[in-house]
């Protein structure tokens, strides 16, 4: 039954009966029903089955907990696979033969893995990091936990897509995880699935079935993101409480705005480059495919097209896609930066418009990942041109950032931490981002670990600190908990100082020329004396991966365990997902939503340490005009 | 009361039909790389010209008028000329198959010219991208076939207007996408 609840000031659902504490509604077809009909806000939970609750839910709250959930499973195992293939590189000499007991004999030889178990290792641990984790884990779950509670909204536009959206990405993970059990094993082409490798079946052992799963799986992890995108973008412009104009929207939400921009118009791109692949795959088509002779296998019938082709459709995807991932993350920090500070977020025009230019940028850098394609040189100065004004708004961001904490009433919450390193990653990962921004220098340092190092700790790492500041802020407004302090300061000292361990080393690695994707450096003389560095990364790399299960377990721990919040709006917070009750039910507010009257960021205002944007404007009071 | 219930009803559908169109513009987004990627291609040089067979012509027409049916349809909706949208809706529906199966015949009499999907570079685009677009139609068939048979079956329902003018604004919009499409196969960038 779709219904339109018709009291002024609600939001609506148009597919499922929800909440609601008025007394009439309309469906779509103008038909008015009585509140008999329907569901009730409180008793939602109580009438519906545990599957409608929990399971096919179209709650944002609950499908925001279920992207939670699975982007942690998949970090585990995406975590799990990064510190198996650290073993080989850190300790070549090392007898792995447990690997056949785990998954198969067929990927060890001589007590070592394969180089297919190899390749596959590291295409499904950027795979399932960048998609399953750092875009549907993290902008999955914060839209759809924070748009409707900041926005002052019921749900989502369309609760039903919203639930449809979660599915195909569970969809997406049943196929991909799935795809590990192929006798050829999961995809192992490297997550940028380039051709000709990933476009012809008998290129190696990667390129088979585990090759065509994969192209299912993220087929049906673009839907999911465009349907939750198309929702997250739709909801934040048409369903805002009263009050809440575009400048009092908290940098939250003008950060998971952004991020839903740049998704609707990059994953369709991909979209289109993975049906020309599957065309070349299982048709004959010769889109990236020209003249090639595989050995043991023979020529191929392919003629006329060019690999470079899929280089630039996937990046065009590609580069926004790391704004994708690390846009949420600036909102986050904005937010949990001034709450935690005590103080206004510092220029928060100017917060908006640089994540604004830098998502116009995003779509015209994309040929800096391809400088040594044979790229015309003056079209490469052209993108160097364009990728190091990107320095330009992410500075303004720094600055106001650390304008923002400057001299405040900081609180060392575990979130504030994890946003203060946030920054300081930002900072180290981006300044490498210039490095590589210029063709002579990323010429030198195209596929080398300069670039790994780069990107980990920018996008990478700096992605999770922004997924792990929000957990640990919005942990009470998801289960009514706290998550413990004392195990979030284990947790951010552990991964802080781990992660600088990991990745520091490696830009040095980099800078010598050790190449990324190799199965093992030992058999190359000139990268010998890396292997002491090798080694340190590596016990970096699996005391960081136990600091993150100390994370999981925390998490669940907490969920069950963890001391209760008493307080509605426990870090004083302004904004407006702090006026619903501690554990809101499904429609967020028992009565009116909430009018909004200022901008997110009034502390320390007047003498007053916060004042909430539900606050009338006093007389005399000067507003906060953007 | 019952101005406050439309404005908020009014509201909802304006999101709806917001969304909609966000939607479209991915769809939209899709078609730009597909065809961006046969431009990069023909600048490549070795390009055969493409020249698609009388079959496309006729499913150009076929789709055009289904525009027209589906125009009448929704006027007629709004006028609240039951039997008038019910006929229309339907010829909609069926111009729409007649398009498919049109679209199928053109594939056929490209293979039976000796331009298989595996074959010139050119006509592989033809396929791939026709064929994407002919995806977009099926969707858009399977709804119009659920609101046909629940148009059909159930009382007439004039609230019902604005989910008629979601369909009518998807038909368009993949009638629009054809004829683009069709245009675009016959140009010669380089």
């Amino acid at each position: 039954m779709e219904t339109t609840e018709t009291h002024h000031g609600h939001a609506h659902s148009n597919t499922g009966a929800y909440i609601t504490d008025h007394v009439h509604y309309q469906d779509v077809e103008g038909v008015i029903r009585s509140e008999e009909d329907h569901g009730h806000h409180d008793s939602d939970r109580n009438k519906k089955n545990f599957i409608h609750t929990w399971i096919f839910s179209q709650d944002h709250k609950i499908i925001g907990k279920q992207f939670l959930i699975t982007g942690i499973i998949w970090a585990i195992v995406g975590g799990a696979f990064s510190n198996i293939f650290r073993m080989q590189l850190g300790f070549p000499d090392t007898n792995m033969s447990w690997i056949g007991n785990v998954f198969g004999d067929r990927w060890v030889e001589n007590g070592h893995m394969t180089n297919d178990f190899y390749n596959m290792l590291i295409t499904m641990h950027g795979t399932i990091l960048v998609f399953f984790v750092l875009t549907a884990g993290l902008s999955g779950t914060f839209a759809n936990i924070l748009i409707p509670l900041q926005c002052g909204a019921r749900d989502m536009a369309s609760p039903f897509l919203n639930m449809l959206s979660y599915w195909f990405f569970f969809m997406a993970s049943i196929v991909m995880a799935a795809s590990f059990f192929l006798p050829t094993g999961a995809a192992g082409v490297s997550w940028v699935f380039y051709p000709p490798l990933s476009a012809i079946r008998d290129a190696s052992l990667g390129s088979k079935g585990g090759a065509d799963m994969w192209l299912i799986s993220m087929s049906l992890f673009i839907f999911s993101s465009l349907l939750g995108g198309l929702n997250y973008i739709t909801t934040i412009l048409n369903l805002r409480t009263k009050g809440m104009s575009m400048a009092k929207l908290p940098l939250t939400i003008w950060a998971l705005l952004i991020t839903a921009i740049l998704g609707v118009l990059s994953f369709p791109v991909l979209l289109g480059a993975a049906i020309l692949l599957i065309f070349d795959r299982t048709l004959g088509t010769s889109f990236y495919l020209d003249k090639i002779y595989i050995e043991n296998v023979g020529a191929q019938p392919h003629e006329g097209g060019n690999p470079i082709l899929y280089q630039h459709l996937f990046w065009f995807l590609g580069h926004p896609e790391v704004y994708i991932v690390i846009m949420p993350a600036f909102g986050m920090v904005s937010e949990i930066l001034s709450v935690n500070s005590r103080k206004p977020i510092f220029g928060y025009r100017a917060m908006v418009l640089s994540m604004l230019a830098i998502a116009a940028l995003a779509f015209f850098v994309w040929a800096h990942h391809m400088f040594v394609t044979g790229l015309n040189p003056f079209v490469g100065s052209v993108f160097v041109f364009l990728t190091l004004l990107i320095a330009i708004p992410s500075a303004i961001k720094v600055f106001n950032w650390l304008t923002t904490i400057w001299k405040g009433n900081i609180k060392y919450t575990p979130a504030m931490l994890f946003a203060i390193g946030f920054v300081s990653l930002f900072i180290s990962g981006g300044l490498t981002g210039i490095f590589l921004g210029n063709s002579s220098i990323d010429i030198q340092l195209h596929d080398t670990y300069f670039v790994v190092a780069h990107f980990h700790i920018v996008m990478g790492i700096g992605a999770f600190f922004g997924m792990f500041a929000g957990v640990y802020h919005w942990f009470p407004k998801m289960y009514g908990k706290f998550m413990n302090r004392t195990m979030g300061f284990i947790h951010f000292w552990l991964t802080f100082a781990g992660a600088y361990a990991i990745f520091w080393p490696m830009h040095y690695q980099g800078l010598a020329g050790v190449p990324r994707r190799y199965p093992s450096h030992a058999g190359y003389e000139s990268f010998n004396k890396f292997g002491e560095l090798s080694e340190f990364i590596t016990i970096a790399a699996l005391v960081v991966f136990a600091a993150q299960l100390l994370f999981v377990f925390n998490f669940f721990y907490s969920i069950f365990r963890g001391k209760i919040c008493h307080e509605q709006n426990p870090w004083k917070s302004n904004t407006i997902e702090w006026t619903t009750p501690i554990k809101p039910g499904h429609g967020n507010w028992e009565g009116e939503i909430p009018t909004v009257h200022r901008w997110p960021y009034d502390y320390g205002k007047d003498g007053q340490d916060f004042i909430p944007q539900t606050m009338p404007i006093q007389p005399g009071e000067s507003a906060h005009h953007v | 009361m019952v101005g406050a219930m439309n404005n908020e009803r009014e509201r909802q559908i304006f999101a709806q039909r917001f969304g909609l169109f966000i939607g479209l513009a991915t769809i939209v987004m899709l078609f730009v790389a597909m065809t961006s990627a046969l431009i990069v291609r023909q600048g490549a040089g070795n390009w055969v010209n493409i020249n698609l067979p009388y079959q496309f012509w006729i499913s150009t027409a076929i789709i055009l008028l289904s525009s027209v049916t589906m125009f009448i349809s929704k006027k007629a909706h709004k006028q609240m000329e039951v039997q008038r949208f019910r006929i229309f809706f339907w010829a909609t529906f069926i111009l729409g198959v007649a398009f498919i199966i049109n679209q199928w015949l053109g594939y056929f009499a490209l293979a039976k010219s000796g331009f298989y999907i595996n074959g010139i570079n050119s006509y592989q685009y033809v396929y791939v991208i026709s064929m994407t677009h002919l995806a977009h139609v099926g969707v858009g068939l399977l709804i119009l076939l659920y609101t046909g048979i629940k148009t059909s079956v159930q009382k007439f329902n004039p609230n019902y207007h604005h989910i008629i003018g979601f369909i009518s604004v998807y038909w368009h919009f993949v009638d629009l996408l054809w004829i683009f499409l069709f245009i675009f196969f016959q140009l010669k960038f380089f």
